[in-house]
């Protein structure tokens, strides 16, 4: 008896029961492509979380005041001994003498929810700041098309504007928005700059955005009030916590802080926030990987299951063939050929599928594929179908013919 | 016929069950039939027939006593030496057919030569010649669940003859048979056994047994007679 006999028999084996067939495979490639797909999105959103924290820069130092909650608004800014950070925190900030390690600082006047309008179209930019031309280098924004403004806007209180790029296609759609004058809570404002693309910051769109110079907003929108917070950039990102505490001696003395408890305000560096998102990134990786195990352990009991039914329903097959003189060895070859197909063909469709579904964007997320996934989900499946498949067929097949007869 | 003995049974016990509750399916049967011998084994039913027929074709083993197939003892042969014995020697027609579902006649007929490693295109002809050996050579693509308990059971025969056994053995080979294809297949059983091979045949019906040589009757278990078919052997004369 050729290998190439029992091929064939395994073959025709699987083509007499088709629908049989098809239900394994299709329970298997589901099973591994789950697997590749989930983890590549948990891999994909721990990457994105990443790169948009690197395109922050490592170097700032975030200062909000604790008065006044969200955006730093004035309303809570009179509780007693809370005082708001103002402009002259940011200039005390910016003095060389007292903090050798910032390299610059900007005051960020918000002024929430502005909708800003040109002709018919209207557009919310998310961030909706004044502030310092410093800024774009604390916050490592840059201008990629037209200019920044300048300390000379400042001073003058001139209504320019710096936008990004959703701003601009929601007010102008592809045409060019320089030397434009939109209109934002009223007030008229010329685009001398777009920002170039940062892509989604967490669940910000980082491009969805309009600077102005301090001056200018609070002027015209928000009035001289409490800033939102300070943006302080160190001289490098080995010197950030040496600047922190340039900050916490300047600020502690300005806002008279008498320990360290009762601090008015707080600092946020990037490379905190890179610590508690990175870890949050790895728990929803975690996370997905479970649920990825969980399916595939699901997918594997749905491969066991339909192995088994399929030998035990075949046991009586199996007497036939041992009856008319099949040695056990054809047998058993001809059941694992069987299973090997079923795995190895669900299996492939299921990596096939896996990177078909890790194109797509998924809950806003584009998947990366780990390649350990796939070996392990591939690989996992294969050698369940192999070993479901098989023991039986080798228990069906070690049996006595009458024995396997006799099963209905 | 030669002394050969083909089959060789001494003390043959089959109990099934435990305690209260077993059942001697065999007790203690004593039989020796030499090569080329036509016999015929009767009986009540549950009386064993059956029983004896799975030891005699290596298909079940005994709770004790010896089985002699071809002077070799078939307890000391392992599974892969069984499956060659069966597979070469032995043509075993089923009581209730057992064809692989869903696969044509010809296919089922095919088997049996597939395993023993007979090349396709002679176990094709083979397979084809049995089939219109049994009268179904316009049925050789047909499902067993497109085929009536007749057809099916001379598919069983097709494919018990194809291999050319030494010894066959029919299990109630004829039980779905009208009397014109009863008749047919025991043309062929003679035709058989005239070349020169053993047939056993366990039937109910006496014409069916009238065409044996030697005719074996069981109870409970037990042989209770064992007469050469004096009939049939006059009619010879
Ligand atoms: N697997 C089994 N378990 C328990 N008892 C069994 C089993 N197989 C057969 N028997 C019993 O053994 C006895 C003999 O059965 P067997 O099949 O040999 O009878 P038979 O002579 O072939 O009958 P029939 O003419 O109806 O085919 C019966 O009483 C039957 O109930
Ligand atoms: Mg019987």
């Amino acid at each position: 008896m050729s290998i190439l006999e029992i091929i064939r028999f395994a073959f025709r084996g699987l083509s007499i029961n088709r629908l049989r067939t098809a239900l394994t495979t299709l329970g298997i490639m589901i099973g591994v492509s789950s697997v590749i797909i989930l983890i590549a999105v948990g891999n994909g959103s721990a990457k994105s979380i990443q790169s948009s924290l690197d395109r922050l820069g490592t170097n700032s130092i975030q200062v909000r005041s604790n008065a006044g909650g969200f955006g730093g608004q004035r309303a809570r800014a009179s509780t007693a001994n809370v005082k708001p950070l103002t402009i002259l925190d940011a200039v005390a900030l910016s003095d060389p003498k007292q903090a050798p390690h910032v390299k610059q600082a900007a005051p960020i006047a918000n002024s929430n929810n502005t909708v800003c309008s040109f002709s018919t179209s209207t557009s919310t930019p998310s961030t909706f700041s004044g502030t310092w031309p410093s800024y774009f280098e604390a916050s490592n924004a840059k201008v990629s098309k037209g200019t920044y403004f300048t300390t000379e806007d400042v001073n003058q209180s001139r209504r320019v504007a710096v936008i990004g790029q959703t701003t601009a296609t929601e007010l102008f759609g592809t045409d060019n928005p320089l030397n434009q004058t939109i209109r934002c809570g009223g007030i008229p404002f010329t685009v001398i700059g777009i920002t170039e693309a940062k892509g989604s910051q967490g669940f910000q769109d980082g491009d969805s955005l309009f600077l102005a110079p301090i001056t200018a907003v609070e002027n015209s929108l928000t009035g001289y009030q409490a800033l939102s917070s300070i943006i302080v950039e160190a001289t490098s990102s080995t010197t950030t916590d040496l600047a922190q505490t340039e900050i916490q001696t300047i600020l502690d003395a300005r806002h008279k802080v008498k320990n360290a408890n009762s601090r008015d305000y707080r600092l946020f560096n990037q490379a905190s926030l890179l610590a508690t998102s990175s870890s949050n990134s790895q728990v929803f990786t975690v996370l997905l990987g479970a649920v990825a195990a969980i399916s595939l352990l699901v997918g594997g009991i749905g491969i066991t299951n339909i192995m088994l039914v399929t030998v035990i329903e075949r046991t009586r097959e199996i007497g036939i063939r041992k009856a008319i003189g099949a040695p056990k060895g054809a047998i058993l070859t001809q059941f694992l050929i069987e299973a090997t197909i079923l795995s190895l063909v669900g299996g492939l469709m299921g990596v096939a599928g896996g990177f078909i579904g890790s194109q797509f964007t998924i809950i806003g997320v584009k998947p990366v594929i780990v390649p350990a996934s796939v070996f392990l989900a591939f690989g996992v499946s294969v050698l369940i179908g192999l070993f479901f498949g098989g023991y039986p067929a080798s228990r069906a097949a070690s049996l006595r013919p009458i024995e396997a007869l006799r099963h209905e | 016929m030669s002394d050969h003995l083909v089959i060789d049974v001494r003390g043959a016990v089959k109990k099934y069950g435990t305690g209260q509750a077993s059942i001697y399916a065999l007790d203690g049967v004593d039989l020796q039939i030499k090569s080329g011998e036509y016999v015929a084994i009767m009986g009540p039913s549950g009386s064993g027939k059956s029983t004896l027929m799975n030891i005699m074709g290596a298909l079940d083993n005994m709770t004790s006593g010896k089985y002699f197939l071809d002077g070799i003892e078939i307890s000391s042969m392992d599974e892969n030496a069984l499956s060659i014995v069966r597979g070469r020697k032995i043509g075993f027609i089923f009581q209730s057919f057992n064809l692989i579902p869903r696969t044509t006649a010809l296919a089922n007929v095919e088997l049996p030569m597939a395993y023993q490693g007979i090349k396709s295109a002679e176990r094709k002809m083979r397979a084809l010649k049995a089939l219109e050996v049994v009268g179904l050579s316009d049925r050789v693509d047909h499902e067993p669940t497109e085929l009536s308990g007749g057809q099916q059971q001379r598919v069983a025969v097709a494919r018990a003859l194809a291999t050319r056994p030494a010894l066959l053995l029919a299990d109630e080979p004829t039980g779905a048979l009208d009397s014109k294809s009863t008749h047919d297949l025991l043309d062929l059983f003679d035709q058989i056994n005239a070349a020169g091979r053993t047939v056993i045949v366990i039937t109910h019906e006496a014409d069916v047994a009238d065409r044996a040589k030697r005719v074996i009757r069981m109870r409970d278990g037990k042989v209770v007679s064992d007469t050469m078919n004096d009939r049939r052997a006059g009619a010879r004369t």
